[in-house]
């Protein structure tokens, strides 16, 4: 084996390393048990370097330090609000449903963890790998929507009840566009199974990577995907359900202590879980951007996307004004779910044009027409004008 | 193996039990909704363990996805978020018990009948694929029904929830101004 291929399998042989210590039976158990550890061990330390990098990356955009005390450059910062969220008081309201409100955030992070399972976070590096990967997926973060609910009802706060409420809404509307613009790379590779999905991705034209995301469909499915994943985690410009200046924080006002950082954790957790599935189905997975970039090892690479993505969702953050209720129903039933639909159309018209650049050129330009007559249309009634205040003038 | 059920397979079926039952008994309407909800994770693990992954899956994004969190909105849209308690037994308790003995009686009759004869029938082996590729062939008259059914039911909650009369400006607004 050459260097750059132990390199690339460097986990691999570590498990296969560990588990040989154990006698024969217990070997694939072991093994499993590694790949939870791996799992449950490295996505906590990226939500805590996330932390750090988030709240310095709005500082700057906002023309402020951020954090600057603990460690060198504000580093430390997650080591010590881990410390001061396990040391604070655990408070229960008094009228709270105590057990519901106990289970909430344990469901949620548990569920999250499920959707790591079907992973891949590099060649040969996936926990399971199912013939319907994808719908395991969609279905454990189908139902993280009930741990929501339970967080804002077992509350009784009105304030948990309404961002509950609203979280539930917008996370059911915009679960149809997600699962409908994913699809399309379902179709094309003609399978649900992640790894298949990758593997489909893998090869080059000269030095280009075959990556959907470079294909009429995959682009515009890509783009369905990553607005539909924003709205999915209520990650800024979709946050209205914790809107802080609205609803204190939503469903987890009421939360304190370590519960609260379980609902931070699940949280983020999700949002790297989203933006690995984005990863996954239409920036290649693990693939090496150029064929000359290969001898750099497949987690790298996902792992650099991933960070990637991150910085997307901050940047995005520090951007976006938060939407309305009405304009995020709106997109979702009018925009996404239409431009969805007719992407399913053109991923079937690509499959079946055959090669040639006539399918390149029919598939972009109906996409693009649909574009640009639904846009025309949806924004006939809007007068984007200089804002009226009605009270502040 | 206890009865010649495996430890695996009798967890699951008293877990589903426990959801079912709970359901039935508590007074608070949401944690009836949220004990149902165990019951479908039960019965999503039932089949997930007779290897039918599609249909586990489909149970959980279909049932703990969307018919829980429906029933939950119901109950919320339509009480209030303070549920009140309600008594055990509604007055026609034994009807609906026998309503239930009936139907559980046909399912068994129906499941006891359809057995095969020998027990040496191998199950066959089914994945995503076969499953995909006949609903698009020998099922495809079924799955199109379906389908116009379902856009029927949505276009008709959309008839629904739409507001009566459609003014350009509500009234509302202009008192807002």
């Amino acid at each position: 084996m050459s260097f750059s291929s132990k390199l690339d399998q460097i986990f691999i042989l570590l498990q296969h390393w560990i588990a040989g210590f154990f006698p024969q039976a217990l070997q694939p158990v072991v093994g499993t048990i590694l790949g939870v550890v791996a799992i449950v061990a490295a996505f906590p330390g990226i939500f805590a370097l996330t932390t750090v990098l988030e709240r310095k990356g709005l500082g700057r955009m906002q023309n402020r330090l951020g954090p600057n005390r603990v460690g060198p450059l504000g580093i430390l910062q997650p080591v010590a609000d881990g410390i001061k969220s396990l040391t604070k008081e655990d408070i229960v309201p008094l009228s709270a449903d105590a057990l519901v409100h106990f289970l909430a955030p344990v469901v949620l992070v548990v569920a999250i963890f499920l959707c790591y399972a079907v992973l891949p976070v590099g060649r040969n590096m996936v926990l399971m790998n199912m013939d319907a990967g994808l719908l395991f997926f969609f279905a454990i973060g189908a139902s993280t929507e009930l741990s929501i609910f339970m967080a804002g009802w077992s509350s009784r706060n009105k304030y948990s009840l309404l961002g509950a409420m609203r979280a539930v809404a917008q996370m059911i509307s915009y679960e149809v566009p997600l699962l409908l613009s994913s699809v399309v790379a379902v179709m094309i590779t003609g399978s649900l199974s992640t790894v298949k999905i990758v593997e489909a991705q893998s090869g080059f034209t000269g030095w280009f990577p075959h990556w959907y995301v470079f294909t009429p469909w995959g682009f515009a499915g890509f783009v369905l995907f990553v607005i539909a994943a924003l709205a999915e985690t209520n990650r800024s410009p979709f946050d209205l359900p914790e809107g802080e200046s609205e609803l204190v924080a939503g469903y987890f006002t009421e939360y304190s202590g370590f519960k609260f950082a379980l609902f931070f954790l699940g949280e983020y957790l999700g949002m790297f879980s989203i933006a690995g599935f984005a990863i996954t189905l239409f920036l290649g997975g693990w693939g090496a951007p150029l064929s000359v970039l290969g001898f750099i090892p497949s987690w790298a690479w996902f792992f650099a996307k991933l960070f990637g993505a991150i910085f997307f969702f901050i940047w995005l953050r520090g951007t976006m004004p938060r939407l309305r209720q009405d304009q995020l129903m709106n997109f979702a039933w009018k925009f996404m779910l239409p431009m969805a639909l007719l992407n399913l159309l053109v991923a079937g018209a690509w499959r079946f044009l055959g090669e040639g650049w006539s399918r390149w050129v029919i598939c972009s330009v109906v996409l693009i027409g649909a574009y640009v007559l639904l846009g025309r249309v949806l924004m006939r009634g809007q007068h984007l004008g200089p804002r009226s205040y009605r009270y502040a003038d | 193996m206890i009865f010649g059920l495996g430890i695996a397979f009798l967890l699951t079926s008293a877990l589903t039990v426990a959801g079912a039952v709970a359901a039935a008994v508590l007074k608070n309407l949401v944690h009836c909704a949220l004990s149902l909800t165990v019951t479908f994770a039960g019965l999503a693990l039932l089949y997930l363990e007779l290897g039918a992954q599609f249909a586990g899956f489909s149970q959980i994004l279909v049932y703990i996805g969307a018919v829980a969190i429906l029933v939950v909105f119901a109950i919320l849209l339509t009480r209030g978020a303070a549920v009140p308690e309600y008594r055990n037994y509604s007055s026609s308790w034994f009807l609906g018990l026998a309503i239930a003995a009936a139907v559980f009686a046909l399912l068994t009759w129906a499941v006891t009948k359809s057995l095969p004869a020998s027990e040496t029938v191998s199950a066959p082996a089914v994945n995503v694929q076969s499953i995909g590729v006949a609903l698009m062939s020998t099922y495809v008259l079924p799955l199109e029904i379906v389908a116009v059914l379902l856009t029927v039911a949505l276009i008709g909650a959309v008839i629904v929830a739409m507001p009566e009369s459609r003014e350009p400006k509500s009234s509302l607004e202009r008192s807002g101004k």
